[in-house]
Formats: C-alpha cells, sequence, structure tokens
C-alpha cells in the first residue's frame, strides 16, 4: 500500500477553485486549460480509455464506478440515426455538496474541455450539461463558457481542428433533487416529469431519446484533460489502493474554517480537518459525529471516523461512505436526533411519488423521526423505525429509497441511546419538553 | 427461448418474455397493481418482487425483468415474503379503509391482495393522508384518496386511447393523478380506466351506489352499440341491467369496450314500449295485442304482396329472418337495412366487409383511411391501428379532417383525389408488405368502384392478406346484408310498399312511406311516432340474438333480462302476427328459428368468422364527389337506446356540444 501524503499545489487540477483568477477562455488557457487539447483527440478513442481506466478515476458523483469502464460500454460504431449522447450530471443537490458549483463557476473550461474529451472518447455527437436549477450564476457563467468554446472554435463543428464534430449543451433543471438521478435527469432532459426508469435497460443501451448514453459527474469530466495530459500513473500516485486520485472535499458544519478543498484521496480525517479547516469547533473532544458523504449516506459517530481515510473503502469499513465526499461535520452542541429528522424531511420532500416504498415509506419515516426527536413515542417504535427503513431500502426503483433509508439506521445504530433516552425521559419525569438547540 | 428455474419448476418462456410472465407460466401468482399486459410496464408499484438468483441480494421486480436463461426465481422466499408484506402496509398506510362504502368493494384488487398477502394489521399511528376529487367527465367518478398512484389510467389514457388528458402531478406523497385542467377526459374510451383501476379511486359514475357486485347476474353477450361487435357482460339485478363490462377477445374488443357501450344501458328502462299501440284518429292510443294484430291484418288482407321490411341499425339477426320468412309467406322480399339511402353494391360481400380482420389491422404498414371516421365509427378499430402505427405503420386518409388521435396525412375531402394519389402514397403503398384500404360510409357512394379499382391496382389482396375493408357502423348490417336485406335502388325500392315493417328502424324518412306502417322496436322514437301499429319488442339485452360484426363475425349473444310489460322477443311476435295473417312461420321455439336460418344462410349456422370469397363487382371507377361530413354527427346519440340514456345525453352535451355542467360543492 503506498504512503498517503497530502497534496502539494503542484498537483492540483482545480487551480482556479477559489475564484482568484477569472473564469475566461483567456485565463483558463492560461491555466494550461484547452492547450493543444487535438493532441488528446489524436490518441484515439481507445487510448484514452485505456489512460482513464489506468489512472483508477473512480466516478465522483457517489457510487464510485470506475469511469474508464463506465466509457468503454458505449457502443464502439454508434448509427447516425441512433447517436450517443454524453450527459453531465450538475444538478449538484446533495445537501451538503458544493464542489460542482466551485468548478463550474470558477472553472467551466475544465468542465467544457473534459466534455468533448470524455463525449470524443465514448463517440458521443453531444453533450448535454444538467445543471441544477438553483445555479443561477453559475448557469449564466457556464451559458458564457462554451459561448466562448463555440466562438474560438473549441466544440461545435470539428472541434479544437481535430475533425470531429461535437455540440455541448447546457439544460436548466427546475431545482428536483430527484433530477441527479441519471434516468430521471434523462426524462427531465426529453422534456418529461422527472422519475427514474426502469434498470434494465440501462442508459448505455437505452439512454437520452432511446439512445446510448452515458451520465458523468461534473468532476469526474472535469478532471479528464488532466489526467490525459499528466498521464495515469501521476493520477493512480495519489489515494490508496483502489480508490485513486486527487479529489474535492467540502467540508461544512462544526469545523473552524469550512471550505470546499482538493486533496489526495484516502487522506486520513483528521489530517484533513486540520490542514485545512482549522480543526474542530471546540477540539477533537468536542466532535460529536460525521456525515461524510452527502446526506444519504450514513453518519459515523466520532471515535470511528477520526482516523478513517477519506475513500470509497475506508468509509465502507465504518459503516458508511465516501459519497459525494460532502463532510458534516457535527459536535456535541447538535442535535443529532434532529438533524437525521430534518435530512428525513428532506427526503419526504423531494421524493419523486412514483414508486411505493419510497412515496409512503419516507412520509412514514419522517413522522415518526419527528416524534423520536420530542420523545413522543414508545421504545418499540425505534425498532418499528428501523423495520420500515428495511422496507424501503432495497425496494424502490432508483436509490432514493435507500438513502432515506440509511440516514435514519447509522441514527439508531449509534445513538438508540439518546433516542431511548428522550422517550423515557418524556414519558417518566414529567418533564417540560426537550429543550432544543438554537440554529 | 430462455429456460429457467420457478419455485424449482423448469419453464421456457418465448424471448423478451418477463420474469412475471414466466412465474405464470409455471402456474405461480404475482400479485401486482401497476402491471397490466396491454399497457407499458412501469414498474412503480414494486407489489410482484421475487427474488432472481443470479442477481443482487435484494428483490426484483418481476414486471419490469426480462426472463434470462438460467435464472432461479423464487417468489415464496421469506425476503419475497417481507417484501410484499412490507408494500402491502405501505399501500395501505395512506389508503382510506371505506370498504363499506367504496364501489369497488367486492372487486378491488387492493382488498383481495391485502388478503393474501399482508400482514392483517397497520403499524401505522400518523395521519392519513386525503386528497381532492377530480373531475374526469360525466363517466368516470373520483375518490383521489383511495388512489395508490399505479398510473395504470396514465398509460391507457396516452398508450391506448391516445388522449393524453390523465396525468400525475406534484411529486412525494404529494403525487396526485388528475385530468388535465381537471377538465371532462375527451376520450370516447374513458370508461376503461375504471376497469383498470385496481382500487376504488376511479369508479364509474352512472353506476356509482347501484350495486354490489356479489348482487349481480352476469350474462355473457354482444353489443350492438356499434358494429364492432364487443364481447360484453351484461350485469343485471332483477328485471334491470346496471351495468355492461366488456369481456376478453382478442379478435374483437381486446378487453376495452367505449362509453356508449358501457353506459348506454340506463337507456334500456326509459322511454320503452310496453304495450301495443294502434294509430286512431291520428293518435297513438294503447291498444290490446289482439287489437293490434287485428288492425295489421285487415290491411294485409288488400296489400297482396306488396309488403317489404326494414331492419334497424340494432336488430339481431333473428328478427331479421324471421321478417323475411314473413315476408316471403306473403310473396315479397323488400328487404332492406340501410335506412338512409345507401345503395352499394351487394352483390359481393367480400368488397363490403371489413377484410382485414379488427386483429389483423394491428399488423398493416400502410394505411388508407377514405371517409372514415373511425374514431366514431369503429373506435376499437382505431385503437388497432394507434397499434399498427406504433409497429411503424404509415396513414394517410381522404375526408374532412378530423382527430383521429394519431398522426394522419391528409388528402383533403374531394374524392376526385383517389384517381390521382400523391407519390409518396403509391411510393409507401408499393413497398407496403401489408399495405390496407378502409372505406367508410362517406366514401361509399361515390367511390366505392375507385377503391375496389385501388384494392387491383395497389395490390391489396395477396397471399395471407387482403387488405381492402368497409367499415360499417351498424351491429345489423352484415347480419343483415347476408340476410338479403338490400335492393338495387336501396330504400327507395320499398317507399310503395302498402304495408311495411319496421325492425326496430328508427334512422329512415318515414314520410316517404305511403302505405300502412307497422313499428316493431323497444323505444318510443322516431320510428314508433311515425307508425300506425306499434309492437313493442326486446332489446339487445332481453333477447339472445345473433350478430355479425363488420368483419363477418357471428356472434351469439344472451338474454340477460326479460322485456318490460307486454313486450315480447320480436321473433315472437312476427311468429304470432304469421299466424293471423293466414301462414304460420315453421318455427316454435329458437332453436328451430336458427335451424330454419341455417338452412337460409348457412354462414349464420355457427359462431366464428366468415371468410367471404374476393371476386368483386366490377362498378364505375370514377370516384367524385366532396365529404362534407361524415355520417355520425353525434357519437354518443346514435340509436334509440342511447338517445333515451341519459349518461348518453349528457356525455353528448358535454363532449360534443361543449356544454358544461357545474358541480354541486360537497
Amino acid at each position: 500500500m503506498s504512503v498517503i501524503t497530502s497534496l502539494t499545489d503542484k498537483d492540483r487540477i482545480f487551480t482556479n477553485l477559489y475564484g482568484y483568477q477569472p473564469w475566461t477562455l483567456q485565463a483558463a488557457r492560461g491555466r494550461g486549460d484547452w492547450d493543444n487539447t487535438k493532441a488528446l483527440l489524436d490518441l484515439g478513442q481507445d487510448k484514452i480509455i485505456d489512460v482513464m481506466k489506468a489512472s483508477g478515476l473512480r466516478g465522483r458523483g457517489g457510487a464510485g464506478f470506475p469511469t474508464g469502464t463506465k466509457w468503454s460500454f458505449m457502443p464502439k460504431t454508434p448509427s447516425p440515426e441512433r447517436p450517443s449522447f454524453l450527459v453531465i450530471n450538475a444538478d449538484e443537490s446533495e445537501p451538503g455538496s458544493c464542489k460542482d458549483r466551485e468548478i463550474i463557476r470558477h472553472d467551466p473550461h475544465k468542465l467544457i474541455e473534459g466534455a468533448l474529451v470524455a463525449g470524443f472518447a465514448m463517440r458521443a455527437r453531444a453533450a448535454y450539461i444538467y445543471i441544477r436549477g438553483e445555479y443561477i450564476r453559475e448557469a449564466e457563467t457556464l451559458f458564457a463558457a462554451v459561448q466562448e468554446a463555440y466562438d474560438a472554435g473549441l466544440v461545435g463543428k470539428n472541434a479544437c481542428g481535430s475533425g470531429y464534430d461535437f455540440d455541448v449543451f447546457v439544460h436548466r433543471g427546475a431545482g428536483a433533487y430527484i433530477c441527479g438521478e441519471e434516468t430521471a435527469m434523462i426524462e427531465s432532459l426529453e422534456g418529461k416529469k422527472g422519475q427514474p426508469r426502469l434498470k434494465p435497460p440501462f442508459p448505455a443501451g437505452a439512454g437520452l431519446y432511446g439512445c446510448p448514453t452515458t451520465v458523468n459527474n461534473v468532476e469526474s469530466i472535469a478532471v479528464a484533460p488532466t489526467i490525459l495530459r499528466r498521464g495515469a500513473e501521476w493520477f493512480s500516485s495519489f489515494g490508496a489502493e483502489n480508490n485513486r486520485g486527487t479529489k474535492l472535499f467540502q467540508i461544512s458544519g462544526h469545523v473552524e474554517k469550512p471550505c470546499v478543498v482538493e486533496e489526495a484521496m484516502s487522506i486520513p480525517f483528521r489530517e484533513l480537518i486540520e490542514k485545512h479547516c482549522g480543526g474542530i469547533r471546540g477540539g477533537w473532544d468536542n466532535l460529536l459525529a460525521v456525515i461524510p458523504g452527502g446526506s444519504s449516506v450514513p453518519l459515523v459517530p466520532a471515535k470511528d471516523i477520526m482516523d478513517a481515510p477519506m475513500d470509497f473503502d475506508g468509509l465502507k469499513a465504518v459503516g458508511s461512505g465516501l459519497g459525494t465526499a460532502a463532510i458534516i461535520v457535527m459536535d456535541k452542541s447538535t442535535d443529532v436526533v434532529r438533524a437525521i429528522s430534518r435530512i428525513s424531511y428532506f427526503y419526504k420532500h423531494e421524493s419523486c411519488g412514483q414508486c411505493t416504498p419510497c412515496r409512503e415509506g419516507t412520509g412514514w419515516m419522517w413522522r415518526v423521526m419527528e416524534r423520536l426527536r420530542t420523545g413522543d413515542a414508545e421504545i418499540g417504535e425505534i425498532d418499528m423505525l428501523q423495520q420500515v427503513t428495511k422496507q424501503v431500502e432495497g425496494h424502490s426503483i432508483c436509490a432514493l429509497g435507500d438513502a432515506a433509508a440509511w440516514p435514519i439506521q447509522g441514527l439508531i445504530r449509534h445513538f438508540r441511546p439518546e433516542l431511548e433516552r428522550r422517550i423515557t425521559e418524556r414519558k417518566g419525569g414529567g418533564l417540560a419538553p426537550m429543550q432544543e438547540a438554537a440554529e | 427461448m430462455p429456460k429457467l428455474k420457478v419455485d424449482g419448476i423448469e419453464v421456457e418462456v418465448p424471448q423478451g418474455a418477463t420474469v412475471l410472465q414466466a412465474c405464470e407460466a409455471a402456474g405461480k401468482e404475482i400479485p401486482r397493481f401497476c402491471y397490466h399486459e396491454r399497457l407499458s410496464i412501469a414498474g412503480n408499484c414494486r407489489m410482484c418482487l421475487v427474488e432472481v438468483k443470479p442477481g443482487p441480494p435484494k428483490p426484483q421486480a418481476s414486471c419490469a425483468l426480462p426472463a434470462a436463461d438460467n435464472q432461479e426465481v423464487f417468489t415464496t422466499s421469506p425476503m419475497v415474503k417481507h417484501a410484499r408484506e412490507g408494500i402491502m402496509e405501505f399501500l395501505l398506510i395512506n389508503h382510506p379503509l371505506d370498504c363499506p362504502i367504496c364501489d369497488q368493494g367486492g372487486e378491488c384488487d387492493l382488498q383481495d391482495q391485502a388478503m393474501a398477502y399482508g400482514r392483517g394489521h397497520s403499524r401505522f399511528q400518523e395521519n392519513k393522508r386525503a386528497v381532492t376529487e377530480k373531475y374526469m367527465g360525466p363517466i368516470v367518478k373520483t375518490i383521489m384518496t383511495r388512489c395508490i398512484q399505479c398510473t395504470r389510467c396514465v398509460r391507457f389514457a396516452e398508450e391506448v386511447s391516445g388522449v393524453e388528458e390523465i396525468g400525475a402531478i406534484y411529486r412525494g406523497e404529494n403525487m396526485q393523478i388528475t385530468s388535465y385542467l381537471e377538465e371532462a377526459v375527451t376520450s370516447e374510451l374513458s370508461g376503461n380506466v375504471v376497469d383498470l383501476c385496481p382500487v376504488g379511486a376511479l369508479t364509474s359514475k352512472p353506476y356509482s351506489f347501484e350495486a354490489r357486485p356479489w348482487e349481480l347476474k352476469k350474462t355473457l353477450t354482444i353489443d350492438v352499440m356499434d358494429a364492432v361487435g364487443t364481447n360484453i357482460r351484461l350485469d343485471s339485478r332483477g328485471r334491470q341491467v346496471l351495468r355492461a363490462l366488456p369481456r376478453v377477445n382478442e379478435d374483437v374488443n381486446e378487453e376495452w369496450a367505449t362509453d356508449k357501450t358501457r353506459h348506454a344501458v340506463d337507456g334500456l328502462v326509459r322511454r320503452r314500449l310496453d304495450k301495443p299501440y294502434v294509430r286512431r284518429d291520428g293518435k297513438l292510443v294503447p291498444a290490446t295485442w289482439d287489437e293490434a294484430f287485428a288492425a295489421i291484418a285487415e290491411v294485409a288482407k288488400t296489400a297482396g304482396d306488396s309488403v317489404a321490411a326494414v331492419a334497424g341499425d340494432i336488430v339481431d339477426c333473428e328478427t331479421m329472418f324471421a321478417a323475411k320468412a314473413l315476408l316471403k309467406s306473403l310473396g315479397s322480399s323488400l328487404l332492406e337495412g340501410r335506412q338512409t339511402g345507401m345503395t352499394y353494391d351487394t352483390s359481393s360481400l367480400a368488397a363490403v366487409n371489413f377484410n382485414t380482420t379488427i386483429a389483423g389491422i394491428e399488423r398493416a404498414d400502410a394505411i388508407l383511411l377514405v371517409g372514415t371516421n373511425l374514431r366514431w365509427e369503429a373506435s376499437l378499430v382505431n385503437t388497432r391501428i394507434r397499434k399498427a402505427i406504433k409497429r411503424g405503420a404509415k396513414v394517410w386518409a381522404i375526408g374532412p379532417e378530423t382527430e383521429l388521435t394519431y398522426k394522419v396525412e391528409w388528402l383533403g375531402n374531394d374524392l376526385a383525389v383517389l384517381g390521382n394519389l400523391p407519390e409518396a402514397l403509391t411510393e409507401a403503398f408499393g413497398k407496403a408488405e401489408r399495405p390496407a384500404v378502409i372505406v367508410g360510409g362517406a366514401a361509399l357512394k361515390g367511390a366505392h368502384g375507385a377503391t375496389l379499382e385501388l384494392a387491383r391496382s395497389l395490390n391489396l389482396v395477396r397471399e395471407g392478406w387482403n387488405g381492402y375493408n368497409v367499415v360499417h357502423f351498424s351491429a345489423a348490417r352484415m347480419g343483415g346484408l347476408m340476410l338479403g336485406y338490400a335492393q338495387k335502388d336501396g330504400i327507395s325500392a320499398l317507399h310503395d310498399a302498402k304495408l311495411s315493417f319496421f325492425l326496430g328502424a328508427d334512422e329512415a324518412d318515414f314520410t316517404k312511406f305511403a302505405g300502412f306502417k307497422v313499428y316493431i322496436g323497444h323505444h318510443g322514437d322516431r320510428g314508433a311516432a311515425a307508425a300506425d301499429v306499434v309492437l313493442p319488442g326486446a332489446s339487445y339485452a332481453e333477447k339472445s340474438g345473433t350478430y355479425v360484426n363488420l368483419e363477418g363475425r357471428v356472434q351469439r349473444g344472451n338474454r340477460a333480462v326479460f322485456p318490460p310489460g307486454d313486450a315480447r322477443e320480436d321473433w315472437t311476435i312476427l311468429r304470432a302476427l304469421s299466424e293471423r295473417l293466414g301462414n304460420v312461420l315453421p318455427f316454435d321455439t329458437i332453436e328451430e328459428l336458427r335451424a330454419a336460418m341455417a338452412l337460409d344462410c348457412p354462414d349464420l349456422a355457427n359462431e366464428g368468422l366468415v371468410i367471404f370469397a374476393w371476386n368483386p363487382p366490377s362498378l364505375d371507377t370514377c370516384a367524385e364527389g366532396v365529404m362534407e361530413g361524415y355520417p355520425i354527427k353525434d357519437f354518443y346519440l346514435t340509436n334509440a337506446i342511447c338517445r333515451a340514456s341519459p349518461t348518453m345525453q349528457r356525455c353528448s352535451a358535454e363532449l360534443v356540444h361543449g356544454e358544461t355542467f357545474a358541480e354541486a360543492a360537497e
């Protein structure tokens, strides 16, 4: 196993993450984007996919599927009647997640160049960038950046002089979380109600308008040109085995300096927080729990997370997941039950309503969570809630059902005494309702 | 042909079959709400979950999972049992427990499956969701709190009826099914969503709170509202038919029925003729059977062989045959059924038949409609054309433009275009393997010969395929033509008869008939008003009858209830009358009548599709005339039963004439 060292500035992919320089094409070129992109395309489709496979890049949208392998599923000879499409998921709606936003507003040309390279590699006719509706300024920037790229001949007919025709379209969503699910996004792009499709068929077989489609996260696409320029070995020199590369971590919550930062994968949690966030508010003893990958993964209590490596496998080992690497840190001032109940409300609100377990289950779970928050429940209802989460998990069409169930399962697994305390206190002492933390 | 194991039973299913179908092939029942064989797969109710190996360690929706070789499916494992119990519990947490006041009670999928697969109790302590009612028109009543969001109705509206006016709004647990802007669904097939709804969210408005399913006598019979011959089941209690439901017949109606088929039945108890009438001093007055027969016998004495019979649009073959036999005994063969004066050639029935067959038209790959508004003339043929289009067929049409629910290339309403068809059409028909032309009533007058010429020039009739079709919209038409109810000059040949029998005929121009008019029928409509003697007969629900549909399919229906008052089955009236006229008809029972009819017309002897030999007559091939409209002006009011039906009147007012009806607030 390689030694995990933290990232130095020379190895950062996103060199304008904080917007110290303009986002424009001229400035992006100064940072090395669009530098002889034709040469990247000249590698040929197979070579590009081989490099991506060798780099060990795993999808940055949450599921962590190897990106190069995903691209290789696309047909090798698309027919003109049934062209292939690349859809780029910029519908970043996971609570805690805010990396794609930084990329789009400060470094959009990385994304557009990545779209061309990725689209070329999978023999796609066009890329659709589906951007979250609430990202108004970001969408303005992206529209302008795409126009710049067209004007400079970088995309469109004969993109970058490579002889390959490739269009990039930007599509604004309307703010539904579910449209971040790949097939719901395809439905939404087609102008329908954003509801996930049944799989199979998978998008690589029949996706947008029934044509072969690959849906990738913004970050996965944006890092591709740099990987091709600097080589698979360079990228895979970061992170642990099977969790290679650099990653944008988004740390929010009870740390001294919340931030979005590019770091090497597998960096230990403690090091990440100390180096970039100025430590936990009130010191490490004050840490209660961490949600390490956006709202849909189970929380991890302080003792388990402190020295865990921040990567797919390391967090799986502590019963959670890397997700989008949106790290929500909660110190001991947090009403953890209320926090999870609020997350339950989010999933109840964002369930698309298509399939039964999620439509009915999310509302039920939230209502029980609300009662557990105030202690207005029976002890037995904790087990019932656990069973209900199990009835939702794995029974729905898409992963939203799972995402709604996991935070509650994590809470029951790690904080059951707290739930029981609230119930017995409310019942026993005839005390006034629980004091709640101010927001 | 994948081979797989279901609960240890090895089955082989066709390529493309789903795991659910494989389970059914193995004899395993899979509960489901959203899945329906005739609709696209939604996979949203999750009730059909089964355990599949190899596969992920979670249950799979069997309705959407393709069956594959070497799969092992488990339908009774603990994982599946828990999954079903969980889904059932979820479905019930927001479903009201109002079964005692729900019209679906007793025939409710949710009720049945809750009994079979549910836990029997609920752990849900919170409040249930309530949803406001939606307005879907005069046929469909909504109690949306009961909805389980299976979206069958949405898929039916979009895929089968082609009227995209039902959809889902909002999301999550607030998702609601509604019609577009909460206005009436403008589909002539809207009643089918009531059958499709697995719960009591969409129920039949005219039938609401009428009966419980277990109180009803169910009679299998044939519908007469159009010439499709929809197979139906009449549900009756006592002497009243309360509702009509479609039966499954893949060759005819699949499992659909039009709103007219379903809801005209409330016309069966209104405006009925329940005693004989005789016209005295210009007014119809009630009479006894004896007096009525005496009045007819008086005229018959002097009429000699100047006797005619006009068949109505919804009479059965038995009635027509009895009248034919009666006329024959009087020395006449003045029979006609085409009341509106059509005179098309009937020397070869294949030239006026829907030869492709209703099920066959699905397979057509190029279709030309000539003067037919199929949506109103044969709605369930129209749905088949929608299926043909889904398979890649292209459709052209000649006639006044109308909304047929699919994409049509309109070629104008001048029949002359038949002599000069656009190149795109002839090219497509040239390439087509199964081309079809469908000729409607509006074109039969001016273009019968021209379309038959088209059948030759476009090579519509070939080995294993006959693409020449004529659409009729009267249930009695094909049977009448087979029994000889057609004169060369049409109905005008009958105008001078001294004695005319009208067999439920209400559409003829009665002023042209100079002689004595006898009306034998069941409703006090135009025919009875014009008659000199009225003899009360039985409607289609009150007699066992033979009907031939537009493709030449002989079907028999059964009697559901008895006719009201003094009314009798029509053939028995004619039989009794024959005794008074001196020549007793040689049959005393319906079986004897049918035997005699079989001798007269062997094709009517047995149920099933009659194949008419293709030898079209040589007619004038010149097509001329501009079609100003289609024969059916109001889909909901085409016969005496519909016109007496309050539901059909309401549908007509609201859906055809655009009247709005304010609903009382609840």
